[in-house]
């Protein structure tokens, strides 16, 4: 295994329209297990900064604590990072996204983080409709304490050890949908062409983003009897369709059957054009959108895709009437009222 | 009006205590700031002091007014004159009025108090109102009024000024002003027509309030996070923090709104819970925006664990904690003064926080501007300790100042142009040697300055590391900075007041009535020196007075004497030095309190002085 990236490119690496190679878009060699899915979505997300030409330092990589939290260490060297505590980075985004509205954020978190001591701040970032992409690295298990059940497992899978799991699973795209999340989609970490156009839908989309991305744990939650495995998901995976990111002042190349396809407008002017593959789904419609998804559930399947969509929603900045210029660049004289006022709120007082 | 036979009836001017005594949620709070306000605008000190229950409607609740010529405002214990306007608590109301105060009470339904030794005024409130309003909401609001006319005729409160401060509360809905004037004209009216008046209790316009203001800590803290540049506020409700937030709001809405395009220069949002609202607020100064959250013990307790990631990955913060009686849920609405060593502590681990301790609302609305530069300077927590006492009554204090010259500062954060010039940035760097490293925003250069921030163990260049040496260095580092901290948090103020005297060391809204105490000590031939605690780490001055000193008083209002165990442990003071003087019932402390305490050890002391000398 190697320890240390050597700091030359190749010369021929493909560069984007900033200059960049994929390469610039890299962060610390990743200290996760070999295979680990989590691995595979840095990839992805390095993919897509390359694709959208991204500045990588007006990016805010935050998270949690546990595996999934770890990544963002290994992705965007040139971004600033904050791993805060477990189940938190919720309200530090939040906070975050409040004093500079002009960066972009991405959350990492996985399913001990979010579905459960972080729960309830997962649960107020999205009512608030903080403009970030939040990513569960979604394993089903706590790996960093060496493979207890998370609250996403399903009921029948067993853990590597043989015990079964009590409980109901917490179905974190569902319920995002259902707090009123924006922009939801489920995938799979190895499925590299489905993810990075709903990465690169998600990062520009304004509004909260969710992506539940189902994500191995190669050390354990792998097994024959886990749902979260790598063949489980292969073998069960059912898209919704195919989506393709569309950037901005492009066409949309591909025709398709009338009321299979559906265009998603982003918040830059780009678009996310989905082929359906059941014309009864609706990624517009989030009633239509939570059936579907029950039923596929109901079938045993996982299904993955863009789920649902709405670009028309205001986002926590708009609800607060918040001034254009991020609040950390306001000027003393803008913000301090000075001596006079003050006088007159001492008469007041008087 | 009985009069009282056995005792003399109490005869003073400008210097009583009267006390409210009213039902929860029945309007009565306004009719007795207004009684406090005309005192207020009558030139006499004065210190209003809400009692109340953890409660919205129907039960007991107080509003005990000082009101004393000398300027002594700390709660001085007793009653002069009662209203009683609720049955439910009649007994207890009756029960503490001083042999020969007044009771003023709604004799619509006629009591025997069994006192014969006050006086017992009736006026029947609840009759009067019944006929002069129609409305039942009125009829019942309008009481509280009634009284304060009646009292205006009892006390001779100039009736000019009750007028004013009707019109000045009704500015927006003048259809109200009239109404208000007919109750106000209903109490005094009666008085006039049917009782003997005034009573031995007056007041009298006086001139002692030139250049004083009436506003409580909370709404004086929230103005000075607006002057201190807070542009973002995350807080969760918790009695008795939530007005602090909700002044920020209320200034911030009035003053920091963008005139062209009416958006706002700042944001509040209440959070989920207590954990959240620490979450965001270091989250927005991490991003370079000064941001501050507000709560109280229990909001403490659950903030524990963010505020050692503040600390240990040294992100900025300000958090006012307007402290209330603990331990645990324990007495909302009264006040204390017992989170001192939780929010020095705060958090596992090793760590020690920047406390100052405010002791009015002048000091709430200085210290508030000052955290955020402190908080700035030092990249760490900045604790502002307040109490429900100073935070949520009104206290007379200076008018407040601010110098347009004076520009925020914002510490060690280095510019794009900063970095170009740099070869080599570590966040952790000790390139000053005071233990205060550089910090970039988020968003400053493209190819520099960019760090990861963790709580985990970190080395000079934020990353990752188990090395235990480094992991020590930085915590010995920590120290430093500590140490750099004593030398611009605000020093003690001292006050010394003649040879071989005793000390006393104070904090907070103990003030009033430590000072009091002094002057009454004074007479009885006990000189002690004070010194008011402002903030921690301890600053030279603070050894200095306790190395002059074999014996000190450390007078708080908890039981565990939590400063001066502070003290010890940080200076290693020897126990038998500081001398716990404590009070921790929930209600403010006393002057007298103080000085029977004080007296008794002093007398033993001197005997025992004596005693060694012979």
């Amino acid at each position: 295994m190697t320890f240390i990236k050597p700091l030359n490119h190749h010369p021929k690496l493909e560069k984007n329209n900033l200059g960049l190679t994929r390469r610039d878009y890299e962060g610390a060699v990743s200290s996760l297990c070999a295979g680990c899915g989590h691995d595979s979505i840095s990839a992805s997300i390095i993919e897509s900064c390359f694709n959208l030409n991204i500045e990588s330092y007006k990016v805010a990589k935050l998270s949690g604590i546990g595996c999934s939290s770890k990544a963002p260490a290994y992705f965007l060297n040139q971004s600033h990072g904050f791993n805060s505590v477990h189940g938190r980075m919720p309200s530090v985004a939040t906070g975050a996204n409040c004093a500079n509205r002009d960066l972009l954020y991405l959350g990492v978190s996985g399913d001990g983080d979010s579905a459960s001591i972080g729960i309830g701040q997962f649960i107020h970032a999205i009512r608030r409709q903080v403009n970030m992409v939040y990513i569960i690295e979604n394993n089903g298990t706590y790996g960093l304490t060496k493979g207890q059940f998370s609250a996403t497992n399903d009921l029948d899978s067993k853990n590597k050890y043989g015990d079964d799991n009590l409980f109901k699973p917490i179905d974190l795209a569902t319920m995002a949908i259902q707090l009123g999340a924006t922009y939801v989609a489920r995938s799979f970490s190895g499925d590299r062409e489905q993810l990075i156009p709903l990465i690169m839908g998600a990062m520009q989309h304004k509004g909260f983003a969710l992506l539940d991305i189902i994500s191995p744990c190669v050390t354990f939650n792998n097994h024959a009897a886990s749902t979260k495995s790598y063949d489980y998901i292969r073998e069960h995976n059912e898209a919704v369709g195919k989506t393709d990111f569309v950037p901005l002042g492009e066409e949309i190349k591909t025709s398709y059957d009338e009321g299979t396809s559906v265009e998603v407008n982003l918040h830059d002017g780009s678009k996310l054009s989905l082929e359906k593959t059941d014309k009864n789904f609706d990624p517009c419609d989030a009633g239509k959108s939570l059936n579907f998804m029950r039923e596929k559930e109901k079938e045993g399947k996982v299904l993955t895709g863009l789920l649902y969509a709405d670009s028309t929603a205001k986002d926590l900045i708009e609800t607060l009437n918040m001034t254009e210029t991020p609040l950390n660049q306001l000027d003393q004289d803008l913000i301090c009222p000075g001596s006079k006022i003050l006088d007159l709120i001492n008469k007041d007082l008087s | 009006m009985h009069n009282l036979k056995k005792v003399e009836s109490i005869s003073a001017v400008n210097n009583f205590v009267i006390k409210f005594a009213n039902v929860n949620g029945s309007g009565s709070a306004s009719a007795n700031q207004m009684f406090a306000k005309a005192m207020f605008r009558m030139g006499i000190p004065v210190s209003p002091k809400n009692i109340f229950p953890s409660n919205i409607q129907g039960l007991p609740t107080w509003f005990e007014v000082r009101v004393n010529e000398d300027g002594y405002l700390g709660s001085r214990g007793g009653v002069d004159i009662a209203v009683a306007m609720n049955p439910q608590s009649y007994s207890k109301d009756v029960e503490e009025i001083s042999p020969g105060g007044f009771l003023l009470y709604d004799s619509t339904w006629k009591r025997n108090f069994n006192r014969d030794d006050i006086t017992i005024i009736e006026i029947p409130f609840t009759q009067l109102c019944v006929e002069s309003f129609k409305n039942p909401k009125q009829r019942a609001l309008f009481k509280n009024i009634a009284y304060v006319g009646a009292l205006s005729a009892l006390l001779e409160i100039e009736y000019k000024v009750l007028e004013t401060l009707i019109s000045e509360q009704f500015e927006k809905k003048p259809s109200l002003i009239e109404p208000n004037l007919k109750a106000l004209n209903l109490g005094r009216d009666y008085v006039l027509e049917n009782l003997s008046f005034p009573i031995g209790i007056t007041v009298s316009r006086s001139d002692k309030l030139e250049n004083k203001i009436l506003i409580s800590g909370n709404e004086a803290a929230g103005l000075g996070a607006v002057y201190g540049g807070a542009t973002f506020c995350s807080w969760y409700p918790i009695t008795p923090s939530t007005s602090l937030a909700e002044g920020f709001e209320k200034y911030a809405k009035k003053y920091r709104v963008e005139k062209e395009t009416g958006k706002n220069l700042f944001a509040s949002v209440q959070a989920e819970d207590e954990l959240a609202a620490i979450g965001m607020a270091i989250g927005a100064n991490w991003n370079g925006a000064r941001a501050f959250t507000a709560t109280s013990g229990p909001g403490i307790s659950l903030m524990s664990e963010f505020l050692g990631l503040a600390y240990f990955a040294e992100i900025p913060l300000v958090l006012f904690n307007v402290q209330r009686g603990g331990p645990s849920t324990g007495m909302p609405t009264r006040t204390q003064q017992s989170d001192v060593l939780a929010c020095a502590y705060a958090s596992h681990g090793d760590t020690k926080h920047v406390l100052i301790f405010p002791s009015d609302p002048k000091e709430c609305f200085d210290f508030a501007a000052k955290a955020f530069d402190l908080a700035d300077q030092l990249q760490t927590p900045v604790f502002v300790v307040s109490d429900l006492d100073m935070g949520m009554n009104d206290w007379v204090c200076d008018k407040f100042e601010w110098d347009d010259k004076y520009l925020f500062n914002k510490g060690k954060v280095l510019s794009k142009d900063d970095l170009d010039e740099m070869e080599n940035y570590g966040r952790y760097l000790d390139v000053d040697n005071d233990g205060i490293c550089y910090r970039t925003y988020p968003g400053t250069h493209p190819e520099k300055g960019a760090f990861f921030t963790r709580g985990t163990s970190h080395d000079e260049f934020a990353n990752y590391t188990e090395n235990g040496d480094i992991n020590a260095a930085t915590l010995t580092r920590l120290m430093k900075k500590f140490r750099t901290a004593s030398e611009l948090v605000p020093e003690p103020i001292i006050e010394i007041n003649g040879k071989d005297s005793c000390g006393v060391i104070f904090y907070g809204s103990t003030s009033p009535a430590i000072h009091e105490a002094k002057d009454l000590l004074k007479e009885k031939e006990i000189n002690v020196d004070l010194m008011q605690i402002r903030s921690f780490p301890f600053n030279l001055d603070v050894w200095e007075f306790i190395a002059n000193h074999d014996r000190i008083y450390v007078v708080e209002q908890n039981r565990d004497s939590q400063m001066r165990t502070l003290i010890m442990a940080e200076g290693g003071i020897s126990p038998e030095i500081l001398r716990p003087l404590v009070h921790f019932t929930g209600d403010p402390i006393q002057a007298s309190f103080i000085v029977s305490k004080i007296s008794e050890r002093e007398v033993n002391y001197k005997s025992h002085i004596n005693a060694k000398k012979r």
